[in-house]
């Protein structure tokens, strides 16, 4: 039972690593067919994440409809200007570090100065005072204006490396893992602990967007489906050139390198569709490949996961066996991404590797 | 703050002795060695090359005035001149960007303040007769022309999707790598070079200039701190620019000879590229800016009628600011996944630069306290420095938290910040500069009027075009964006009149340049009265083609 398992999932895995590079060659291909171009593209990969998934093994097709976003919640507002509102503790702790110890401070700091520059600009204008002092220095005064910024600078550093070391917790042991891969010019989410299943995640043309109810350049044809209220371990890396994952409204941003596994804590409050976009300059289509995060309380998760062929993290499988798999597998994704043009070759030679210690 | 022995009536007396044997016009200004001269022509090449690289951004303004892809397509149908996809029409905002900051850097700021102002004022403002290398000056300035002749051509030939290079400003590696095949990048790596080895030969120079050609009793510590701003700038340069070099001489290898050095598959690391990057493009930001600090000094004393305020503090600051520069570079790293002590550490150490730069904010006030003070155009300009130089000096320390950083960076936050300290903060030193030395430099006084006009409109400009995009920053839209959500339109529309306000300033500014150089009135010696004091202006306006042949004596 584990080994058929597991030669499936490799093989679905396998396959889907290809499929975005098949999506390349064929994106490649068609550069000169313009905007339909993308459309296919974006079907292709569709499809070939359905018909993956078809062959694993299916059966529980869903009962998952995509969630309708809340307006203002996870998405920017109009004419905003303040930070989104956050659904993570890490970015309610930043945000009231930002409004209630960082903007003060700044604020203060600049009407400070810009009251002193009205104020010298009334009193000592050459009409108010004629005749010029010749006063260059003064010790006290100096030393003052040195060590005032000083102490100002260590009552925000302190906050500040707290809140650092926060963002740093690693998350616990058995944490789900999700990969993200950003790609030319679209994202991919690997789901290791549920099968090794890829979902493709496109950006929808303006017209879908809106029929589906959704910001047009925000929304996704598949979202990344997570279980809300957890911690998840995203590890984020790139197959191309650098790509960054990004979601506001979660105070979250973690570039995506080729070469590199990046890895960040994500704990979402509560259930909801969370937008956000590429955010390090990647080519033609850097505006153009939005990140939709969905989070779903933890058994509609398990539910998605199911339909997507996938198997609920820690069932039917051996732990440890399942573990090391991953282990093979993230590493063997690794080699296949980080080589810009031989990745076909790579992703075939690593799923072969992979294979091997299943026997 | 320095005590001149020579009275300008000697010195001006002295100039008028000899007749000044200047060259005919091609030789003049073509295989020229009069650092004077070269100074013009670095300040026209600045001025052209701010033209573009504004007209530039107006086409980025332009077409985020409203949610959805406008012009993008048609301008890049023009430029290969067949029709374009939508691809490559995204690909031309990708160059623009890429050029708009190249060229503002590159060909406009710097070239301008050390090229040209540096040229013009550090060997008068030290008693000096020319800069040490003055065949070194001219060349270093003609390197600067096929550096930007390259930077230009670039954006007509193929550069991966489309035509041009774009990479963005810090070509990051791999998109500048195997993300951009083509000719467009290894021409702007070709251009940076050049542009790199000409500012590296200017440093050379101003560093053997006032380390050995200070007149007699010009001591370091009495020094005008233009004179200071320019000696640190120089060191920064020297320091700097051969890593930059480095990083793009390896960007070029990966692209052409298969090295690796980049690449994660060859055993590379993309990673490298950016910490190589930043640790020349963060000193870079205050080469932008050192001088400006100098000439603001200058400005607030004379028109204060009052010496500069707590000189050697200042001038130390400076110090400091250049080397502390050296040791913050990764924080514009945040996100590329910094260990928590690398992101501590440069927390902290990014703060630090925020005391050296409020003694100098602190010390201009103060230079203004108890002063006469007139409020002619270099003086709007420079007090304006000084409050939005502080506006984006605050942001700056907003950024400088790791923690709060995963929200802005690459959002429009730092496009307003790094705007607010450049193109309000250097630019408008450079403007209060130019109108500072505009009359010593062409002997024709500006109009008043115009300057204060020129200045009104453009601070409002700058102002209604960069604050927006901190609001749109914290909302979340990312840099480097053709097209965006329609939540962020409201903000994007109100930038975009900024920007047709400030251009409104800039013709008035032309106005004033082209009608003062016919028509302005003659300048004096010392046309700003007793509050200037260095040595410039104890010659004739223009100085004569030769200056200081006895050299002025310091008390």
């Amino acid at each position: 039972m584990t080994f058929m398992n597991m030669v499936k999932s490799l093989s679905v895995a396998a396959l889907l690593a290809m499929t975005p590079h098949a999506a390349i060659a064929q994106e490649a291909a068609t550069t000169d067919v313009q905007a339909e171009a993308q459309a296919t593209t974006a079907d292709n990969a569709a499809a070939a994440t359905e018909a993956a998934t078809e062959t694993s093994e299916s059966g529980a097709v869903g009962s998952y409809v995509p969630m309708k976003p809340t307006e203002g919640k996870g998405m920017p507002v109009d004419g905003g200007i303040d930070f989104q509102d956050q659904y993570s503790k890490i970015g309610q702790q930043a945000y009231a570090m930002h409004n209630y110890i960082l903007m003060p401070i700044i604020v203060v700091i600049s009407l400070f100065v810009l009251g002193l520059l009205l104020w010298v600009m009334a009193r000592y204008r050459a009409k108010a005072n004629p005749e010029a002092s010749k006063t260059t220095h003064n010790t006290f005064i100096e030393v003052v204006w040195t060590l005032v910024p000083v102490l100002i600078l260590i009552g925000i550093a302190i906050p500040s490396i707290s809140l650092l070391a926060k963002q740093f917790e690693p998350a616990p042991e058995d944490a789900l893992t999700i990969k993200v891969t950003g790609y030319q010019w679209y994202w991919g989410y690997t789901y290791p602990d549920n099968g090794g299943f890829e979902v493709i995640s496109n950006m929808l043309p303006a017209e879908e967007a809106r029929a589906r109810g959704e910001t047009p350049q925000l929304a996704v044809d598949n979202r990344m489906v997570v279980p809300a209220g957890v911690p998840i371990k995203v590890i984020v890396t790139a197959a191309d050139v650098i790509h960054s994952f990004a979601v506001p409204s979660l105070w979250y941003k973690m570039d995506a390198i080729p070469g590199r596994l990046n890895e960040k804590v994500m704990q979402i409050d509560e259930p909801g569709v969370y937008y956000g976009q590429c955010s390090e300059l990647c080519g033609a289509r850097h505006g153009f490949m939005p990140i939709a995060v969905e989070a779903l309380p933890m058994d509609e998760y398990n539910a998605w996961v199911q339909a997507q062929g996938g198997n609920i993290k820690g069932e039917g499988e051996d732990e440890a066996e399942a573990s090391e798999a991953i282990e093979d597998e993230t590493a063997d994704a690794e080699t296949a991404n980080a080589s810009g043009e031989e990745n076909t070759e790579n992703a075939e030679a690593g799923s072969e590797a992979a294979a091997a210690p299943a026997n | 703050m320095t005590t001149i022995a020579a009275t300008p009536d000697e010195v001006h007396a002295d100039a008028e002795e000899h007749h000044d044997h200047v060259p005919p016009f091609f030789q003049r200004w073509f295989m020229s060695t009069n650092h004077k001269d070269i100074g013009t022509l670095y300040l026209i090449f600045a001025v052209v090359a701010g033209i573009i690289g504004g007209a530039i951004s107006g086409l980025m303004r332009m077409e985020l005035a409203e949610p959805g892809i406008q012009y993008l397509q048609g301008w890049a149908s023009m430029m290969q001149g067949s029709a374009a996809t939508e691809d490559q029409g995204l690909h031309l905002w990708n160059v623009l960007i890429t050029a708009h900051g190249l060229i503002m850097v590159f060909f406009m700021v710097m070239p301008a303040m050390i090229g040209g102002f540096g040229n013009w004022f550090v060997p008068i403002m030290i008693g000096a007769p020319d800069m040490a290398f003055p065949r070194m000056n001219n060349i270093s300035f003609w390197l600067l022309i096929p550096a930007f002749i390259l930077l230009l051509g670039s954006t007509f030939v193929p550069g991966g999707t489309g035509l041009g290079a774009g990479t963005g400003w810090t070509v990051y590696a791999p998109l500048s790598t195997t993300g951009s095949q083509g000719p467009a990048v290894d021409m702007a790596i070709l251009s940076l070079h050049l542009a790199g080895a000409s500012s590296i030969l200017g440093a050379i120079n101003f560093i053997t200039t006032i380390f050995n050609m200070r007149a007699p009793g010009m001591t370091i510590n009495k020094m005008p701190l233009f004179v200071w701003s320019v000696l640190v700038t120089a060191f920064l340069l020297l320091l700097a620019l051969p890593v930059l070099a480095a990083a793009i001489t390896m960007l070029l290898t990966d692209r052409n000879f298969q090295t690796a050095f980049f690449d994660a598959a060859g055993g590379g690391d993309p990673v490298l590229y950016q910490h190589l990057f930043w640790f020349f493009g963060h000193p870079e930001v205050y080469i932008m800016i050192l001088p400006g600090f100098g000439m603001v000094s200058h400005i607030i004393a004379t028109f204060s009628k009052k010496p500069v305020f707590g000189y050697l503090g200042m001038a130390y600051a400076m110090v400091a600011i250049g080397v502390v520069g050296f040791i913050v570079w990764a924080h514009h790293m945040f996100t590329v996944g910094l260990s928590v002590n690398l992101k501590m550490y440069f927390t902290a150490a990014t703060m630090v630069i925020a005391v050296p730069t409020g003694i100098k904010i602190f010390s201009w006030i103060a230079t203004m306290w108890g002063g006469s003070l007139s409020f002619k155009t270099p003086m709007m300009w420079a007090i304006g420095f000084i409050f939005m130089f502080t506006v984006g000096g605050v942001t700056g320390v907003v950024l400088a938290n790791g923690g709060i950083d995963d929200a802005m960076h690459d959002t429009y936050y730092v496009v307003a910040h790094f705007h607010y300290v450049l193109s309000l903060g250097a630019v408008f030193s450079m403007f209060a500069g130019f109108y500072y030395w505009f009359p010593k430099m062409s002997g024709r006084m500006y109009n008043e009027l115009l300057g204060h006009v020129h200045f009104w409109i453009f601070f409002i400009g700058v102002n209604v075009l960069f604050f927006p995009m901190h609001f749109l920053g914290v909302q979340g839209m990312p840099r480097r964006y053709a097209d965006y959500p329609e939540q962020f339109a409201y903000w994007n529309e109100i930038a975009s009149y900024g920007y047709a306000i400030m251009g409104i300033g800039m013709l008035v500014f032309f106005a004033n340049i082209g009608y003062s150089l016919f028509a302005g009135r003659r300048a004096e010696g010392n046309y700003w009265g007793e509050g200037a004091t260095t040595l410039e202006w104890t010659l004739s306006s223009p100085p004569p083609f030769h200056q200081f042949e006895t050299l002025p004596q310091i008390k």
